[in-house]
């Protein structure tokens, strides 16, 4: 039922894991209220790659990326980062959230943000120094927005938003990237700033995992893609993987009974 | 530097607020007149008050103010979290407990107001109050307000039946227990004074402590999980805070008014500043002044509820705030849509004046001032009254932009030079949208006046730069639309580039 990676420890080379991968994920199972999102997940990262995942709306990729780092329970399934359960491994994974999820009226401007990337590092009750605001500035100049540090979050516009939130991620210098929508409401010379950053981790050797929506750029910008509808529709290089076949599957072709009994267990929810 | 700004920014609030205590004066002066029961009191009662020569006046005062201190911080954070209610609900379902406390200790011969005792019993009552929420918000369909509700007023209803059953005891003298629903300084000992201020001191320093991992959790709880944070655990502490807060503050502020001190310092800090340890150091100010104009007018005045007294303080704040801040301010944000007006029309006024000369074809430039432009055509451009027209032309003058000659006008050099500034942006935008944004010709003015105004430099030069990859004019190129302006467009459209 409920699989806490307890006996993770030891045994796993039977799923043909290997300590190198970034993120390997088992039998991953997500429901919300009982009504399931992600139904049997398996998925095996391979390292120093850009990774796409692409589905209809509902398709459950932001609970993926939130399931791999425990922040929605899971039904059952297992969850390897670096070989090891993510709690082990939390310093070596980034995470920039949807843009939806962010409060854009709270009092931080744009260096608050990305300093809060090292709040980790920093350690409990202890002050920011000056040491991580220059480090949060390098990361802003990286993202080039550096010149607009002291904005208040909700004056900067929707790609300079995204920048300072990818500028957060990439101020903890990780291995292993979550990027949720990174490309929403952006203007094309941020997407291309993005991209060009992205093709810059790539090369330091970092692994990055990002919910894409815009399905005629994934053949440029990524490397490998996961067609993702609830369940795994197909996992592998993009020139092998990204097909018209596999995308009718993804997008058109529902599974329908699948559908219909997520439906069912819907309404006997809502009648209990 | 920035640190500079916020001692100038508590100090300020600080003798913004030192009037208030005039203020509940005049209040509780005109009352007096009608209600014999509460006297004036003499100058020496004055100045026992306000200058703390009372030990214990000197004690309570500042037990309060820690607390208001203490509420302000912690109402930053909640509010913050967005859940500033859950305080209100919280301190309503003390009641109960605290007349039960007094039963209790009654009954077994204890002191029934000793305050740990009434205070452990609110606590208890707060806690179960607190798990009540919990339990309604997690049925379905029903949402966290309406837990509220249902907590708040049931809890309340219970301890207003329980103060009931006190009176009809014949045992406890249970005068007093009322204090707790509105506030009342004067029962208060040093002992207690003590013990609240020592409270809020320990909540004062475990923000301080916590203060970066609380923003996190208060900004954004799933990025605060993602790195390990007990984003859990942040919230117990939190509403722990809230807890002890409202718990100590029910003596001085009321159960009933106790959310006033949570919400209304951190709103009104709110409007100061867009940094969030500013803001948390502003409340705190707030919350300290708001507690300590309360607790010293309700030693000057016995009659008058602290609680009431404190509320007015902060509340008068958060007027002051709204109206004063620098940024949110309703001042501010007034003068900020003043100037633009002011600007637009300046700027509307100069590009008529530009195109009255470019359609009747005499731009030609001698370096002195424009051939004068009839009052009558600037008139018919901009259909603005006369006096407005002349208030404008005035501003122009000022910054001799302009020369009025009689009926004329005259455009001087430093006005033609900003004009064709002007007129060259608006057309750039004009012929951007046209061809970019595909609106129609004759709609186009209007549609590039409504952001041109607007518009920070940097855009315009990315404008320029698009319209230029595109092989357009630097110059000012001719406008795309015929102009309503001058004899010369009366018959035709100008087309003199």
């Amino acid at each position: 039922m409920n699989s806490l990676p307890a006996a993770a420890g030891s045994s796993r080379p039977e799923d043909g894991e290997t300590a190198e991968s970034p993120l390997s994920i088992y039998d991953l199972t997500v429901a919300y209220n009982r009504r399931p999102v992600l139904w049997d997940v398996s998925v095996n990262l391979p390292a120093g790659r850009l990774v796409g995942i692409v589905g209809p709306n509902g398709a459950g990729k932001s609970t993926l990326i939130k399931a791999v780092m425990d922040l929605v329970p899971r039904a059952s399934g297992r969850i390897h980062v670096f070989g090891e359960p993510y709690r082990r491994q939390r310093g070596r994974v980034g995470y920039v959230p949807q843009r939806e999820s962010v409060d854009w009226d709270f009092p931080v401007d744009a260096l608050d943000v990305v300093t809060m990337g090292l709040y980790g590092q920093i350690g409990w009750c202890l002050p920011v120094r000056r040491k991580h605001r220059e480090m949060a500035r390098e990361a802003l100049e990286r993202v080039g927005v550096a010149d607009l540090a002291h904005r208040q979050i909700s004056e900067l516009s929707g790609g300079q938003q995204q920048r300072t939130f990818l500028a957060r991620a990439l101020v903890q210098d990780a291995d292993l990237y979550l990027m949720d929508e990174p490309f929403a409401a952006v203007d094309a010379a941020t997407e291309r700033a993005i991209v060009d950053i992205l093709q810059d981790m790539k090369a330091r050797g970092k692994t990055v995992l990002v919910v894409h929506h815009d399905l005629q750029t994934v053949p440029e910008y990524f490397d490998h893609v996961i067609l993702l509808n609830m369940r795994v529709v197909a996992d592998g290089p993009t020139a092998d993987v990204f097909t018209p076949e596999n995308l009718q599957r993804t997008y058109g072709g529902r599974l329908t009974l699948l559908d219909e009994a997520t439906e069912a267990m819907r309404r006997r929810e809502r009648s209990l | 530097m920035t640190r500079l700004f916020g001692i100038l920014i508590l100090t300020l609030l600080v003798l913004a607020f030192a009037g208030a205590p005039a203020v509940a004066a005049v209040e509780a002066g005109s009352r007096s007149l009608t209600d014999r029961t509460l006297e004036l009191p003499s100058w020496a009662e004055w100045r026992r008050a306000l200058f703390l020569q009372d030990y214990n006046t000197r004690i309570v005062v500042l037990g309060t103010t820690m607390l208001g201190l203490a509420a302000g911080i912690v109402g930053s954070f909640t509010l913050l979290r967005k859940r500033a209610l859950m305080g209100d609900a919280l301190s309503h379902a003390t009641l109960p407990g605290i007349g039960l406390a007094f039963i209790a200790a009654t009954a077994l011969g204890a002191d029934g107001k000793s305050l740990p005792l009434l205070l452990l019993g609110a606590a208890a009552s707060g806690l179960l109050g607190m798990a009540g929420i919990l339990f309604i918000r997690s049925l379905p369909r029903l949402k966290e307000d309406t837990a509220l509700g249902i907590v708040l007023s049931v809890f309340f209803g219970a301890g207003i039946a329980v103060l009931g059953v006190i009176q009809q005891m014949s045992t406890g003298h249970a005068a007093g227990l009322e204090a707790f629903i509105y506030g009342k300084t004067a029962s208060m000992t040093a002992t207690d004074a003590w013990l609240i201020g020592g409270a809020g001191l320990f909540c004062t320093v475990v923000c301080g402590l916590l203060f970066k991992e609380l923003k996190l959790l208060c900004f954004d709880e799933a990025f605060a999980g993602s790195r390990g944070f007990p984003v859990l655990a942040m919230d117990f502490v939190l509403m722990f805070l809230v807890v002890v807060v409202t718990i100590i503050g029910l003596q001085a502020v009321g159960l009933v008014l106790m959310i006033a001190l949570l919400v209304i310092p951190a709103a009104a800090a709110r409007f100061w500043t867009e940094r969030m340890s500013r803001m948390t150091l502003v409340a705190a100010g707030g919350g300290a002044v708001s507690c300590m104009v309360g607790a010293m007018t309700s030693a000057i005045f016995p009659r008058l509820p602290s609680g009431a007294m404190i509320v007015l303080a902060s509340a008068t704040m958060f007027v002051l705030s709204m109206l004063a801040g620098p940024k949110r301010g309703v001042v501010a944000r007034f003068l900020r849509r003043w100037r633009l007006q002011r600007k637009i029309d300046r700027q509307h006024l100069l590009r008529s004046l530009y195109e009255a000369l470019e359609s009747s074809g005499e731009l030609a430039w001698d370096g002195q001032g424009s051939v004068p432009i009839p009052m009558s055509t600037l008139l018919d451009a901009r259909s603005w009254s006369p006096r407005r027209m002349k208030r404008q032309l005035r501003r122009l003058e000022a910054k001799e932009m302009c020369r009025t000659e009689g009926a004329g006008v005259r455009l001087l050099p430093a006005g033609r030079a900003e004009a064709a500034r002007l007129v060259r942006q608006h057309r750039l935008w004009e012929i951007f949208l046209i061809t970019h944004a595909d609106i129609a010709p004759g709609k186009v003015d209007r549609d590039a006046d409504a952001i041109e105004h607007v518009l920070d430099p940097e855009i315009v030069e990315k404008l320029e730069q698009t319209l230029a990859e595109e092989g357009r004019p630097a110059a000012i190129p001719s406008s795309p639309h015929p102009i309503d302006i001058g004899p010369a467009s009366r018959q035709e459209g100008p087309d003199n580039a």
